[in-house]
């Protein structure tokens, strides 16, 4: 081969390799732009209400329901607790929020957590297994069947929103949603915003029978229900300073004093 | 050779032995499994069809239950179109389980003879079934 011949056929090679790259790049977008138009929302969000809760048992009762509709077993044990949505002092919630002079009914009071569904969600990046991801609407969702019960997503979540079975959770359900399938012995699970709901078009459990204390949206739409109240209110998101972007927020409207 | 005698003897007792279980079922076939259609939501359908045909279904079902699980969890479609155009949820609880609510008379009849044993019912048990059948 002589040099005029080798120039040729690396020009050539390195038009049709631009061509293919290309074409490829042009079939991702559409992939991308397909997959919007079956999803209701850009980035599901929640926003919770502080003032409206009066008390732990509001919280229990929300909790409850969650863990009914969900199938989260009551293992009676608190190193195997499994937990989707709970309760947690001042001081666990917002760590970084100490000061002495908050209101001492602040303080003392208790708050609902749950899986934060963050939008640079570190439980995704350690996964080896990619058996928990993030969906194109924001929920970081998990997969059972490819879980290996490594539990790097629990040591990665700064929230503390993952729960690992330890044992088989069938025996510890007292009443099976029977729509909705069990783990097993061996996976982490947490919140998921309850997904299968969201596709009939129903709200997740916990804002059904919030009575209008968490509300639920699309934080991508500026007309949602979630935006206005964010719009029109202070609120705060748990460990932000992580940079891991909750889509959790917690409104304070300063009542919580005399409520 | 020292001992031929007792050298073939125990030969020849040895390769019968390994080899019994084959020559003890010469000719014999077993069983095939007859997985039983056999339940009330099964009885009561006018038209007793699965979503797709019953030969695609022996065939395919493991491909079909994979695809659905990579696409119900992980790309969130949860409607599958059968090749009879027909809307179908992918939902191993509000779909498969309603009719083949049978666990040991249906998945397990095939599934015991062919020693592939499955994980599907330690999650997706379909609690108004017969399943946990262990």
């Amino acid at each position: 081969m002589n040099r005029r011949n080798f120039i040729k056929i690396m020009a050539g090679a390195a038009v049709g390799g631009a061509a293919i790259y290309k074409g490829l790049d042009s079939f991702g977008a559409e992939a991308a732009a397909g997959e919007a138009q079956t999803l209701p929302a850009k980035h599901w969000g929640m926003v919770i209400d502080v003032s409206k809760f009066q008390g732990t048992e509001d919280i229990k009762q929300i909790a409850a329901a969650c863990h009914q509709y969900n199938n989260v077993p009551d293992i009676g044990k608190a190193d195997h607790e499994i937990k989707w949505i709970w309760q947690e002092d001042f001081e666990h919630t917002f760590a970084e929020l100490e000061s002495e002079y908050f209101s001492e009914k602040i303080q003392k009071m208790q708050y609902p957590v749950l899986c934060n569904h963050c939008e640079n969600p570190p439980c995704v990046r350690v996964c080896p297994t990619q058996a928990t991801f993030k969906r194109a609407d924001g929920i970081v969702n998990m997969d059972y069947h490819r879980c290996i019960g490594c539990r790097f997503c629990m040591a990665a979540c700064p929230f503390g929103a993952r729960s690992f079975n330890f044992v088989d959770p069938r025996p510890h359900i007292e009443k099976v949603n029977p729509e909705l399938p069990t783990r097993t012995k061996g996976v982490v699970e947490k919140c998921t915003f309850c997904v299968d709901r969201l596709e009939k078009g129903e709200m997740p459990v916990c804002a059904e029978v919030s009575k209008g204390a968490i509300l639920f949206g699309d934080l991508n739409d500026p007309d949602s229900e979630i935006r206005k109240v964010l719009g029109a209110s202070f609120f705060i998101r748990r460990k932000v300073e992580l940079g891991t972007g909750p889509s959790v927020y917690y409104v304070i409207r300063g009542g919580e004093a005399s409520a | 050779m020292y001992n031929p005698g007792k050298i073939i003897t125990i030969l020849v007792l040895f390769v019968l032995l390994i080899t019994a279980p084959i020559l003890l079922n010469i000719g014999k076939a077993s069983e095939p499994p007859a997985p039983s259609l056999d339940t009330a939501a099964i009885e009561q359908l006018d038209e007793k069809q699965c979503i797709e045909s019953k030969e695609f279904m022996r065939t395919h079902h493991p491909q079909l239950l994979s695809d659905w699980r990579q696409q119900a969890v992980r790309e969130g479609e949860t409607e599958y179109i059968s090749s009879s155009g027909a809307a179908w949820e992918m939902s191993l609880e509000n779909n498969c389980l309603q009719c083949h609510s049978n666990r040991s008379e249906f998945c397990d009849s095939c599934h015991t003879y062919t020693a592939v044993e499955l994980y599907c019912w330690d999650c997706h048990d379909g609690t108004k079934g017969a399943g946990a059948a262990k």
